[in-house]
């Protein structure tokens, strides 16, 4: 469910259907509520092995949002420990096959390739950027921590979270908008 | 000859990796503020001003600046007049990694082999280059560096005639592909000369100096801040969402190279900037 809030922000709960996916634009900024899956490399690799041979899923994808994350150990008393985004694109392997399965959205930081961008278009999906290198503050919207799956891949377990009110801005949005393009464009003087 | 005790090299090393990860150096906190004065997108300051947040969180309440608190790199300067004692220098200093990253909440990110992929669970072992100076200390000088920073570094063999002009691209060209990818605003490091990996070696050493600090060379201090100025004219900003601050510095040490060479290495660096040095 999208819901546009006085502040100007849009408010995401998961699950998503393609009519929210639509509301969603390049450059929105949004808070995240409810229930998000962590996954990276280690996990999406073991993902993609259980697709391969026709085998479920940790968890059911259909309309939910993957966090790309890596935290770091809570401290006794504590949910969790820093828990920041990692580089999108070593995912991007993998993600059009989930964004098939109805994975409705991902969270990372950094550029996704042409495959994941257009699988974006043709499933209506989007992609969030956080604040990569901010896992201290980004902490505190984490109100709930459990281990879905692969305990043994340590930091790269799937964990289940619930968040509240997580900030995100919306990079790709399934219309083909792109913030790190116009962002970019806007404010370049120099060509490399 | 000085005797160190390896378990002092190993409580130094604790030391330095948690701290590392929690507070930031006032360094890299002077050049928020910096980018803050000049920053111009409204979504660029936001995120300056979230870095700076991020910074505090992390200190009071003791959670790591970033979730990827990093492979541990270490340059040690041993004085040849020291001698270390109760044990190896390298198992020292890893011992020191170990036990600072289980006791104070960082994370794990080592695999012990690049096929397998097997978590060490202790963040071991280090990246340890030791250098064998004059004198009777023992300089350790840590990094806990971010990972998706270090997969943007790049290394390129240049042919003479391409020339300081040749170098100039090359490094903005560094900074243009790492891009959102590497949590910008990013520092630069870079090494100019030698070999292929002696140029690598010195582009992470050039990463410990003083960040804002001129180079103590004129020529190459005109030529960072020359290239400093282009960089933040590429107009990637604060975690690419568009800006002024792409880089927060560009830090450069030169090596006499042979005649037929111009090996340029840059290692790439997050804003996560996580430098700490101790002299024993």
């Amino acid at each position: 469910m999208i819901t546009l809030a006085p502040d100007g922000l849009k408010d995401v709960r998961p699950p998503l259907s393609d009519a929210d996916v639509e509301q969603l634009k390049a450059g929105d900024r949004v808070r995240i509520s409810g229930v998000l899956y962590t996954a990276r490399d280690a996990a999406h690799a073991r993902m993609r092995a259980l697709l391969e041979r026709g085998a479920p899923l940790p968890f059911d994808v259909r309309g939910q949002i993957i966090y790309y994350t890596g935290p770091s150990p809570a401290r006794p008393g504590e949910v969790v420990g820093s828990i920041g985004p990692t580089t999108a694109s070593r995912m991007d392997p993998y993600t059009p096959a989930l964004l098939a399965l109805g994975l409705k959205g991902t969270i990372g930081k950094g550029c996704r390739g042409p495959a994941v961008r257009e699988a974006l278009r043709r499933h209506k999906a989007v992609y969030f950027g956080a604040i990569g290198g901010a896992g201290a503050v980004l902490s505190r919207f984490v109100r709930a921590l459990e281990i879905v799956a692969w305990e043994d891949l340590g930091t790269e377990a799937v964990r289940r979270l619930e968040v509240e009110g997580f900030p995100a801005i919306v990079i790709n949005d399934c219309w083909g908008g792109d913030l790190y393009e116009t962002g970019m464009r806007e404010f370049a003087r120099e060509e490399a | 000859m000085r005797e160190i005790h390896a378990s002092v090299v190993t409580d130094a090393v604790k030391k330095l990796c948690i701290e590392a990860n929690l507070e930031l150096e006032p360094d890299v906190l002077r050049a928020f503020d910096r980018a803050l004065a000049r920053e111009r997108s409204p979504a660029g300051r936001q995120v300056l001003e979230i870095l700076k947040e991020n910074a505090e969180v992390a200190r009071t309440r003791r959670i790591p600046y970033c979730q990827d608190t990093g492979v541990v790199v270490c340059f040690v300067e041993l004085g040849q007049d020291v001698h270390v004692v109760g044990g190896g220098l390298e198992a020292a200093i890893n011992e020191g990694v170990r036990q600072g990253y289980r006791e104070g909440y960082l994370r794990a990110s080592m695999v012990r082999s690049p096929f397998d992929r097997v978590n060490t669970g202790d963040n071991t072992p280090a990246v340890i280059h030791v250098e064998v100076v004059e004198g009777a200390t023992l300089r350790l000088m840590l990094m806990a560096k971010g990972g998706g920073c270090e997969n943007r570094s790049k290394f390129r063999m240049l042919t003479p005639a391409e020339g300081l002009e040749g170098v100039k691209a090359w490094i903005l060209e560094c900074l243009r592909t790492a891009g959102p990818d590497a949590c910008p605003p990013l520092i630069a490091g870079v090494g100019v000369g030698g070999t292929f990996e002696k140029a690598a070696l010195l582009s992470k050493k050039a990463l410990f100096r003083e960040l804002g600090s001129p180079n103590p060379d004129p020529f190459l201090d005109a030529l960072e801040r020359e290239l400093l100025e282009r960089a933040n004219r590429l107009g990637i900003g604060p975690q690419g969402y568009g800006g002024d601050t792409t880089a927060l510095g560009i830090h450069i040490l030169t090596y006499p190279c042979h005649i037929t060479s111009l090996p340029v290495a840059v290692t790439i660096e997050c804003h996560a900037h996580r430098h700490k040095e101790v002299t024993l």
